[in-house]
């Protein structure tokens, strides 16, 4: 309900600064809304848009990779001055983005790249997922500072990209110190439910009191494995120190309350750098690097976590 | 004239004797991997201790499997189970959400759930649909219904009286467990003090010859899709209550496949015909025995689904008939054909 | 065929066959000879032990004692594959073959006629209608089995089983679901395999048709050999006092013609198109009416209809004058109809429920499921039907499929009677079970009519129709073509009535 009003206002927001901007028109193509954060970075896209008064022509491909590829062949058509995409694959988008290199129409991607010629799109901008976990070994680095640490790990749904990119980049955040060890690395498929079950069976076979850490590969995970290292008399936050990924809204929430110690932003702006490069592409053609990488930042409880989650909670997570 | 012997009536333990002798094994396993398995504390107002885990954790799966029980003993199958639960739990959520008491919201998921049911019942009984074709529209359609409900997003709620149903406790006891108890003994009760469970066997044995015999095979048939359908909904309560929140992609994924494996694990033949609720329930706790035998192992996940199938399998070819056969024949020695049937006492023996 | 009793030289030559199942002497000492050109009946109740012996016989079985001779050889077969190359082949009552694959496909399968790694098809085919020819049989080989009747079917199973063994043919209950005609094309065949030399045991629960087509018999009762005889040497009556061990009381007709009760039931123009055509039919409390008519004349769907097994599109029907709905066989039972459905095993037991709740299921049925039985109560009525009708178990637990035919029938004859019935419907109520439990059932029906119910019984055996009929209703072609009462009924009669065109 939240979200629909939340559109619905910007929409109208919108509808009158575009008109009085019209400098620039500018095309959308998202994947769909299968998660939260999805859902997040559609409306931080429209918001970001919205900021710089331009103009933007928003299309969902509900998943499907021909509706993503109409929607753009849609755009050229009617002469639109830039398109940003997050594709759904990565494979198949050469022909429609020769069409729009033929149109003379730059393309930036969103959040995934493509196989596909680079000089065939302007710049791609993504989350580094190895650095992502590196953030968050080094954190957990310097919260012990020397101190010995048994650490537990929720690993994201075995075999996909994230869960081998985070686990490898916490590796290397933490390689070298030899007072912080992994001693239990499961799955819980990136869901609370599983978080929380396997975070039980962590607490059985390690006892509580032996464990100093978890380190979860998402947010979602952690929250499970909070309730369950509640339900088994523990601190967390205190007695467990809680690292994980995401910044979702709930992450913060928890921080907030003293539950959870640090989480990495997964950034759902990926249109804040886009339309910035864009907007001096075509002010006077620089041309932006092939990769912008995205801010992978850290938030602690030195971060005004509350603000930060009211701010969040409405972005549609 | 004869008058027929009356021999003791097949006990239940010796029925689920086979299940039970599984059960120790899984759990023995437990042991081996972690000596202090069986170590139960008082900790935080709760019992604590992995035995209170297999019980807790096993409570969706040992709900879903009362109502599968029945709905398989009638030869069918309920794929929608899963997606039923993600639909219970969303609409548990959302009604929390709106400010509606907790009680309200459960009644409204068990109202959602058996609704379900009866759809599922009437594409089978009414519409002749086969079970497993019926029930996959629901599996397929009940998580987008589910999604439509949360919007698409973890609908988190922070309900008491909710939450209590998944993650409290009752004098220590997960409320979980509690509830599967109830449940089995209200269901079991249910079927075997009253006519209903000899009933549904004859219509899954032979339903031509129950509808003959008078046997409103119709109404039994949409019964037990709804009593399956009630119990994924408080499954689905449960689960979304155990993480304050209802996620419409993942609650009750595959479940439907832990539920059924439960009930065949648990000696009932899929062919429909005699069940046993209890044999299913243990069958359920053998599966989350199993779980926890790969959780406490510390072997890396990549593992999980290879040692899952590989245990799985061991059970099942333990319970094939062949293999019986054959312990059998080494407990008993010499060779045991069918006996020809009429009159001899040892039918019984044979059997 | 001639035979001498000095004839030393049997084909097969069973000496001494034992068999024990824990706690029961299966087979006790048994002997069989078979003699070449000969049909030797195996007769005997249900249970006697003919199953076992031949069990022993073709391997499926290892006996625990005696000795088993093929052409003077000791022969020990291992397995039932064993016994056919030693030349003993079986045929079921279930045809044992594959019905999707063709004629000549299941006549040669396993040894087909090869040509270059192939399959030399129309070869096959060809001797294949040679051979069913041998038989009296012109066939398409090259149609799938299933385009055949049962009969045809056991054809082509014997002329399998003789082509691949040639010294023993077993026929355990050839018969038991084939016509009059597919019976007589059947024993055609019998009689070419007879001719051929071969020793042919054959195995039915149809005296007649023992009598009809074999030369000597062996009779078993309680696992032991009673007498062997040959059968142009005594009568019908003799091999029914061996197999029972007691004198079968005649069936004397004792037409009660004092009381002919009140109307229970008027049927008025009952029908459904395609199934039936519209009858009328009265019946009458205290009477026995009697539907009769060749397989397929529509005495099964008369009785459907009845019960509601099949809904009729047209008609009504009256309980004591009051029109009732009858729309399916949930309301035939609440107005205390009954139905022993023809099939039993599709229709009738439910296989793996106990013996005791098949009997009670109908009672509990109608009560439906919140009031049931009490567990007394229902020991208290299986006991008492168990008793009544001499039902043979070794416990009310054994899943009833185990139970012999004549058992089941009497179960279910229980299950009907617990919801003590004013009308009960019989669909070949006497089928396939044996000789004692046949009379007893008979017994039964006399009875029930004594007691004052009103009875519909379809049954194919006509003696027995004229036994307990006070009516008989003739069917043909799905349609009633004549009523018999009093004296006209008579078997003569009644295929009379079957046989003849309908001159009025």
């Amino acid at each position: 309900m939240k979200l629909k009003t939340t559109l619905l206002a910007s929409v109208i927001a919108c509808a009158p600064m575009a008109v009085l901007a019209a400098d620039l028109t500018i095309g959308f193509s998202q994947i769909g809304s299968e998660s939260g954060w999805r859902a997040a970075e559609t409306t931080v896209t429209k918001q970001e848009a919205e900021k710089r008064g331009i103009t933007l022509k928003f299309a969902d491909a509900q998943q499907k990779q021909e509706n993503q590829i109409k929607a753009l062949r849609s755009f050229i058509a009617q002469g639109v001055d830039a398109i940003l995409i997050a594709p759904v694959v990565a494979t198949g988008w050469d022909e429609v983005l020769e069409e729009a290199a033929d149109a003379e129409i730059p393309v930036v991607l969103l959040d995934r790249t493509v196989d596909a010629d680079k000089s065939l799109y302007l710049t791609a901008v993504t989350s580094d997922l190895v650095h992502e976990g590196k953030v968050a070994g080094e954190w957990l680095v310097s919260e012990m500072n020397g101190a010995n640490c048994r650490i537990v790990e929720l690993q994201g749904t075995t075999g996909s990209s994230p869960a081998i990119d985070r686990k490898a980049g916490f590796e290397q955040g933490i390689a070298g110190h030899d007072n912080l060890q992994i001693v239990r690395s499961q799955t819980g498929d990136f869901t609370r439910a599983q978080g929380k079950v396997v975070m039980e069976s962590f607490l059985k076979a390690e006892g509580g009191e032996n464990i100093c850490a978890l380190y979860a590969h998402n947010d979602d995970m952690a929250v499970g494995a909070i309730q369950a290292i509640k339900e088994a008399g523990l601190k967390p936050g205190e007695d467990i120190k809680i690292v994980a990924i995401d910044a979702v809204p709930d992450a913060h929430k928890a921080i907030a309350d003293g539950e959870m110690n640090a989480t990495i932003e997964l950034t759902p702006n990926m249109a804040g750098p886009a339309l910035e490069a864009l907007e001096a592409y075509l002010a006077d053609g620089t041309e932006p690097a092939k990769w912008i990488q995205t801010e992978s930042k850290l938030f602690t409880a030195k971060d005004d976590n509350l603000a930060i989650f009211n701010a969040k909670k409405d972005l549609g997570y | 004239m004869s008058s027929p012997p009356v021999g003791p009536r097949p006990s239940i333990l010796k029925r689920i004797m086979p299940q039970l002798l599984i059960l120790g094994v899984a759990l023995a396993l437990n042991v081996a991997v972690f000596p202090e398995f069986f170590q139960i504390d008082f900790r935080n107002g709760r019992l604590f201790g992995n035995l209170i885990d297999v019980l807790n954790r096993g409570a969706p799966v040992a709900l879903l499997c009362i109502g599968m029980t029945l709905v398989i003993a009638t030869k069918g199958i309920d794929l929608s189970v899963g997606a039923v639960m993600a639909i219970a739990g969303a609409v548990a959520a959302a009604m929390v959400v709106e400010g509606h008491g907790w009680g309200t919201a459960v009644l409204a998921a068990l109202a959602a759930g058996g609704l379900c049911g009866l759809w599922n019942g009437f594409l089978v009984a009414v519409l002749r649909i086969q079970p497993i074709v019926a029930t996959l529209v629901l599996m397929v359609a009940g998580r987008g219904v589910a999604q439509l409900v949360t919007e698409g997003k973890i609908l988190t709620f922070d309900n008491p009286g909710l939450i209590h149903l998944g993650a409290g406790t009752v004098a220590g006891v997960p409320t979980p467990i509690l509830i599967w108890l109830a449940l089995a003994a209200l269901v079991t009760f249910g079927v075997r003090k009253t006519a209903l469970g000899m009933l549904i066997e004859a219509i899954g044995i032979n339903e031509r010859s129950s509808r003959l015999a008078g046997i409103n095979s119709r109404v039994l048939l949409i019964c037990v899709y709804l009593v399956s359908g009630l119990c994924a909904a408080l499954a689905g309560v449960i689960v979304a209550a155990d993480i304050k929140g209802a996620d419409a992609n993942n609650a009750g994924l595959w479940l439907e496949l832990d539920a059924i494996l439960a009930v065949v694990i648990g000696g009932n033949s899929l062919l429909g015909g005699r069940f046993s609720i209890i044999a299913s329930l243990i069958g359920a706790l053998i599966i989350q025995s199993v779980n926890s035998v790969i959780l406490l192992s510390g072997l890396p996940p990549e593992f999980n689904l290879v040692i899952k199938a590989l245990l799985i399998l061991g059970i099942l070819v333990i319970q094939s008939p062949r293999i019986g056969n054959f312990i059998y024949l080494l407990r008993a020695s010499g060779p045991q054909p069918q006996p020809e049937p009429p009159h001899s006492t040892q039918e019984e023996a044979a059997r | 065929m001639k035979d001498t009793p000095t004839h030393p030289m049997p084909v097969l030559h069973a000496r001494g066959i034992s068999k024990f199942f824990p706690g029961t002497i299966a087979l006790d000492d048994v002997d069989l000879r078979l003699m070449p050109g000969e049909v030797h009946a195996l007769l005997g109740e249900n249970g006697a032990g003919k199953s076992t012996l031949i069990k022993c016989l073709t391997g499926a079985y290892r006996r625990d004692a005696g000795t088993l001779m093929l052409d003077g050889q000791d022969v020990a077969p291992g397995s039932t594959a064993d016994s056919q190359l030693l030349g003993i082949g079986t045929v079921y009552q279930e045809v044992n073959l594959l019905p999707n694959l063709t004629v000549a496909e299941n006549l040669y399968l396993g040894r087909q006629p090869m040509r270059r790694g192939f399959i030399a098809r129309r070869r096959m085919n060809a001797q294949a209608r040679d051979v069913l020819a041998g038989y009296g049989l012109d066939i398409d080989p090259a149609e799938p089995l299933t385009a055949y009747s049962v009969a045809i079917q056991q054809v082509v199973a014997i002329a399998r089983a003789v082509e691949m063994s040639g010294k023993v043919l077993i026929l355990d209950e050839p018969t038991a679901s084939l016509d009059r005609d597919e019976v007589q094309l059947l024993f055609g065949v019998i009689r070419q395999v007879k001719a051929r030399g071969l020793a042919v045991v054959f195995i039915t629960h149809f005296l007649d048709q023992v009598f009809e087509i074999s030369d000597r018999a062996t009779v078993l009762r309680n696992g032991r050999v009673v007498g062997e005889c040959l059968l142009r040497d005594v009568t019908q009556r003799d091999v029914v006092t061996m197999m029972l061990g007691r004198q079968l009381e005649a069936q004397v007709k004792t037409r009660d013609t004092g009381r002919p009760g009140k109307t229970l039931l008027d049927i008025k123009g009952l029908g459904k198109r395609g199934m039936i055509a519209p009858f009328s039919l009265t019946i009458r409390e205290g009477e026995v009416v009697g539907l009769a008519g060749l397989l397929g004349s529509g005495r099964t769907e008369t009785a459907n209809l009845i019960f509601g097994a099949v809904p009729a599109d047209h008609g009504q029907v009256l309980l004591r004058g009051r029109e009732i709905g009858l729309r399916n066989p949930r309301d035939a039972v609440a107005h205390r109809f009954a139905l022993c459905p023809e099939d039993r095993k599709i229709d009738g037991i439910v296989g793996d429920l106990s013996v005791r709740d098949n009997i009670i299921l109908a009672l509990q049925a109608r009560q439906g499921w919140m009031r049931p039985i009490p567990r007394a109560k229902i020991e208290e009525i299986a006991q008492s039907y168990v008793r009544a009708l001499d039902i043979r178990l070794a416990s009310l637990d054994m899943p009833i499929r185990l139970l012999s035919g004549g058992n089941q029938q009497k179960a279910l004859l229980a299950r009907w009677l617990a919801t003590n019935p004013d009308f009960l419907i019989l669909d070949e109520p006497t089928r396939g079970i044996d000789v004692g439990a046949h009379a007893e059932i008979i017994a039964l029906i006399e009875q029930l009519r004594a007691d004052g119910m009103a009875l519909l019984v379809a049954s194919s055996e006509l003696e027995e129709l004229v036994a307990y009929s006070t009516r008989v209703i003739v069917l043909r072609d799905r349609e009633q073509v004549s009523e018999l009462t009093g004296d006209q009924i008579t078997p003569d009669n009644i295929i009379n009535a079957i046989a003849t065109e309908d001159a009025a």
